[in-house]
């Protein structure tokens, strides 16, 4: 009996179906309310006792508005930047569809995405291209959007198969959307249910045509008419619980 | 097989019997005995392994057709269990105390049909559908070409054919 209520005592609150910082929370206006447990506004003690107030939105992310990548002033200069951009295309490794499964093939030595520069990459942070590779469903394209947002500029993203450009065969679900465009800036789209392999090579071969000659401004639109994709995106994702922008 | 139905059919009220094929039949019961034959099967009878769960909407009679299958790795013999729930209150019992794995499902249903399991863990947790704030979309009320519409932005200019129709018309145009 001792022992049980010894443990009693150091067992957390969240054993008993309440959070641990239960006291602690406030009250939460209606935009808060999809945030998650470590998102939410609440109190710390810092390491010298005094107790302070932490809001994770405010004081963890960035909110500074993303910037224009203007070209290099000096011409030649910005063509050999292109040249170079479009010679190392590091794709995300992100699959999103059925799509997804055309990606691997090019890994394999008969197609070989690697003589043209194209490689796949494990984080936002060291890719510059997005294979969109089919259907999105809205929540998937909550995660697309974070990853799109954290990789830096400029960034290219390419879209894969027919349910990108018209909502292909599920352009009547719920569950997936319709046009692409509409919520992220599209650089070269391959139609196709499903383009095979080698559809994706020529996709990539038009998106460094389109660097090289200077064309591939895409991100720098998503900057330009950044309100508008924010409120497409926030009109579907409707439990909105990220920063607007994170780096 | 049916010798297996028969001794079943003396011990659990069976309401219906479908042999589908030589090693799968279909059950039917009510609500209240699902539990009890679930774990009938489970713990004597040597159905270990919980196949699926799933859900149909009969919206003209007004009800939701739960099914649960199960499969006996020893008798070599899939069982499935169905059972009907009023539509206006869907709710039913959980069984993942039996297996765990049937939490999930029940998690999935909860968010595609609406159908409440209380007790089953995380149930109320969204699944797929993050922040879904209308009717749930398995349900056959729901219009989904409708809200599709609605939501995202449609790229104009789709048109169908009834290919019998554009054939006749391509081929005789003059009849």
């Amino acid at each position: 009996m001792n022992r049980l209520t010894a443990t009693e005592d150091k067992l957390p609150a969240s054993v008993f179906g309440l959070p641990t910082n239960f006291l602690k929370m406030k009250e939460t206006d209606d935009n808060d309310k999809f945030l998650h447990e470590e998102n939410k506004k609440r109190e710390a003690t810092a390491p010298d006792g005094s107790i302070i107030e932490i809001d994770p939105m405010q004081d963890y992310f960035c909110d500074a508005r993303p910037q224009v990548s203007e070209p290099y002033k000096i011409k030649i200069v910005e063509k050999f930047l292109n040249w170079a951009r479009s010679e190392s295309i590091w794709v995300l490794g992100f699959g999103t569809g059925c799509g997804s499964i055309e990606i691997p093939p090019l890994v394999t030595p008969r197609f070989d995405m690697f003589r043209y520069g194209v490689q796949m990459r494990p984080t936002p942070r060291q890719s510059n291209a997005f294979i969109i590779s089919g259907y999105l469903s809205v929540k998937t394209l909550k995660r697309v959007i974070r990853s799109y947002e954290q990789m830096q500029s400029p960034k290219y993203v390419i879209a894969l198969g027919s349910c990108t450009i018209n909502g292909g065969m599920y352009w009547d679900s719920y569950n997936t959307i319709n046009r692409l465009d509409q919520y992220m800036p599209v650089d070269v789209y391959i139609a196709g249910c499903m383009p095979r392999p080698e559809a994706l090579l020529a996709g990539f071969g038009k998106l460094k045509e389109l660097i090289k000659t200077g064309r591939a401004e895409k991100a720098n639109e998503y900057v330009e008419n950044f309100d508008w994709y924010k409120a497409n995106q926030k009109k579907i994702i409707k439990d909105w619980n990220m920063p607007d922008y994170n780096w | 097989m049916k010798n297996f139905i028969k001794d079943l059919g003396y011990k659990f009220n069976i309401s219906e019997i479908e042999y589908q094929r030589k090693n799968l039949t279909f059950l039917t019961i009510d609500k209240e005995n699902v539990v009890q034959l679930l774990a009938y099967l489970r713990d004597y009878e040597g159905f270990k392994h919980f196949v699926l769960m799933t859900a149909v909407d009969w919206i003209e009679d007004g009800i939701f057709q739960l099914t649960y299958i199960l499969n006996s790795p020893e008798k070599k013999i899939d069982l499935g269990i169905r059972t009907k729930i009023l539509r206006e209150k869907a709710e039913m019992t959980t069984v993942h105390h039996l297996w765990n794995q049937v939490a999930t499902y029940q998690r999935e249903l909860k968010e595609m049909f609406g159908i409440d399991f209380p007790g089953s863990p995380r149930v109320d947790e969204s699944f797929i559908l993050e922040g879904w704030d209308n009717i749930p979309p398995m349900r056959r009320d729901f219009d989904t070409k409708k809200y599709a519409e609605e939501t995202f932005f449609p790229r104009p200019g789709r048109s169908t054919n009834d290919p019998s129709e554009y054939m006749k018309q391509k081929l005789y145009p003059n009849e």
